[in-house]
């Protein structure tokens, strides 16, 4: 079990700049997730992180030890692959005992871990077969076992799970959570699905462009995003966004968009104080998004049409026009909404978000 | 397979095969029949009334013993065999270290060093033979099985290398970064992964080497000049021509076992070499 450190960390391919001054500490057990859009650097950043990429400038520490210069075998990681790179030509078994056989391991000790994690993984009776002679999720499983029977400081672990069926991908998610809580090895996560990262990450770190967009606990991302990406990708359906500019109406803070006219309430109204007269885009995730009885004389709702009705069971979503924008609503499934309905939507004030029209940062 | 009426299927597939593996096997028929037929009936006219072009009456092995007992073909056999063996593991192990590193290192050059080995293979042996010949005397290795073992390897190595480069390059990189990982330094991973998965390319580019330097004429013809030097293809050519005469018995004869090693090496490999060069590795 160990802590890993990066600090100012920089990969250049060619002209490239893949990754751009990541800092990041992980803590000793913790389970943290990169998730990001594909190409944002995520995927180089662990590569770094295993040795398996040079590092342009920076500095990566596992435990106490600095690693830059140090071959991957030496720094006592495991890693579990998209495509899993299970060697076939080996047993299952062999595939699980390779590393350990690597490090000169004897020979009942290896029996013992393979048989060991073999257990904890469910896959005993495959000990035998060929990864081809495997499933999606077994194989999965193999490569979660070669990594559990070496013991080792940090697994990496690099979106293994975008190759399986989306059941397949559930189950799987559980279980490595599940590994996770039992052996409690530091772990460092990387995906694209932002679903993966808010449930499997003690932390999650958002990267766009190579840079580190937030780093936080995945409530905190999902409540307090810090800038428009991260409000934008954490959550599912996506946040809706308006551009609204700001006025003052006597004495009142008003955000006036396409189709809508909000009175801000005085607490909400503070945080905007600095930006009357500016343009600023507004954030409101679907499911704070409530039918609006009435006629709407609080100043927290707005006029929509509805274009389609996704029933989900759970919950409706509206997909629904406002002025000439669009926007999501999460609706309870009792809602009866039909299609070119007009209707009234009310906005929840406290879980409004606010970011700067430039900087997209979070107001 | 062909869909469709049954017709179809004799014309689109069983004809033109059947026509493909007559026009492929009747040299060998040839070879064979003429093996085994007796002088007489090969030197009798066309026109005579007995005349049997396509079978014999009275098969014998005559040709056979003679070729066994009164030429150095066994010793021909010998040479042959020790040079493509030894010039094919030469190669082979050169083909693996190169092929390997231009599929796999980042260095200067790699594209432009891997396109360089490909040129020296087009360049023709009828013409390459020239210098060669001379670096052969100034080492004064003419006239050994070394002249070959040597000089094979000139064309051997960048077709191996060439062969086994494609074949790694459809090998996952994460194979290896995931045995590095495992504790294999570059050299284990190499040995240990990526060439065990690659034994149908590896079979392949071998059989092929050894096919190549076994059938190889024109060197050995220029470089050995000793009648008991010589390997299959050139002594059974020169030394049962004698003149304008030509011993087509023995020289079938010859033809015929010449060809059974590398048949066999064939046969037993097959499914690999196939494999082989269709690049199929199953993960």
């Amino acid at each position: 079990m160990a802590r890993v450190v990066i600090r100012n960390l920089n990969k250049m391919f060619n002209e490239a700049h893949a990754v751009k001054d990541v800092n990041l500490e992980i803590h000793d057990r913790e389970f943290v997730v990169l998730v990001g859009p594909s190409g944002c650097g995520k995927t180089t950043t662990l590569r770094m992180v295993a040795g398996l990429e040079s590092i342009t400038s920076g500095e990566i520490l596992i435990g106490e030890t600095v690693v830059n210069e140090l071959p991957p075998m030496d720094r006592d990681i495991a890693m579990v692959f998209q495509n899993y790179a299970l060697y076939p030509h080996m047993s299952v078994y062999d595939n699980m005992a390779f590393g350990l056989k690597m490090r000169k391991f004897a020979r009942p000790e290896i029996d013992r871990r393979v048989r060991e994690a073999a257990d904890i993984l469910g896959i005993e009776d495959y000990l035998a077969r060929k990864p081809r002679q495997l499933s999606g999720g077994q194989r999965q499983r193999v490569a979660l076992g070669r990594a559990i029977v070496r013991h080792p400081q940090v697994f990496l672990f690099d979106e293994p799970l975008s190759n399986l069926d989306a059941m397949l991908r559930v189950q799987m998610r559980v279980e490595i959570k599940k590994i996770h809580d039992r052996l409690g090895t530091t772990a460092v996560y990387v995906t694209h699905d932002q679903v993966e990262a808010m449930t499997l990450g003690d932390r999650v770190v958002v990267m766009k462009d190579g840079i580190v967009q937030q780093v936080g606990d995945p409530l905190e991302l999902y409540n307090a995003p810090a800038n428009r990406f991260v409000a934008g990708f954490i959550g599912s359906p996506a946040m809706n966004f308006a551009k609204v500019g700001v006025a003052e109406e006597g004495g009142t803070i008003c955000a006036v968009g396409d189709g809508m006219r909000l009175e801000l309430p005085p607490r909400i109204a503070e945080r905007l104080r600095a930006h009357v007269g500016d343009e600023v885009t507004l954030g409101i995730r679907p499911e704070d998004l409530y039918l609006a009885s009435g006629d709407g004389a609080d100043g927290l709702s707005f006029a929509a049409v509805v274009e389609v009705v996704e029933r989900l069971g759970s919950q409706i979503l509206l997909d629904v026009k406002v002025g000439s924008g669009a926007m999501v609503a999460a609706v309870e499934p009792t809602v009866q909404a039909k299609v070119r309905e007009h209707l009234r939507l009310r906005l929840n004030a406290e879980r409004l978000h606010f970011f700067d029209g430039r900087s997209e940062i979070a107001i | 397979m062909i869909e469709g009426a049954k017709w179809r299927r004799w014309v689109y597939f069983y004809i033109p095969l059947s026509v493909f593996i007559f026009w492929l096997l009747f040299p060998f028929y040839w070879m064979l029949v003429t093996s085994v037929r007796p002088d007489r009936e090969l030197y009798r006219p066309w026109m005579a009334p007995n005349y049997t072009p396509f079978w014999t009456a009275h098969p014998t092995l005559e040709h056979v013993t003679d070729l066994l007992t009164q030429t150095l073909f066994i010793r021909w056999m010998l040479n042959t065999l020790f040079i493509a063996s030894v010039s094919t593991v030469i190669s082979l192990f050169c083909g693996l270290l190169a092929g390997y590193a231009l599929s796999r290192l980042k260095f200067p050059f790699a594209g432009s060093l891997g396109t360089g080995i490909f040129i020296t293979y087009l360049v023709p042996q009828t013409l390459l033979f020239i210098p060669l010949a001379d670096i052969i005397r100034n080492f004064r290795l003419g006239d050994t099985p070394w002249a070959l073992i040597l000089t094979y390897p000139t064309f051997l190595i960048p077709f191996c290398t060439w062969l086994l480069m494609g074949y790694f390059k459809a090998i996952p990189r994460e194979l290896e970064e995931c045995a590095r990982i495992d504790g294999a330094t570059r050299w284990k991973a190499m040995v240990y992964i990526v060439f065990p998965i690659a034994v149908p390319g590896i079979l392949s580019a071998g059989i092929f080497a050894f096919t190549l330097s076994w059938n190889e004429f024109i060197y050995a013809l220029v470089f050995l000049s000793s009648a008991e030097e010589k390997t299959v293809s050139v002594g059974v050519t020169s030394e049962l021509v004698r003149g304008d005469v030509f011993y087509w018995g023995q020289l079938m004869a010859g033809a015929l076992l010449g060809s059974v090693p590398v048949a066999f090496i064939y046969s037993f490999f097959v499914e690999y070499y196939v494999a082989g060069l269709t690049g199929s590795v199953k993960g």
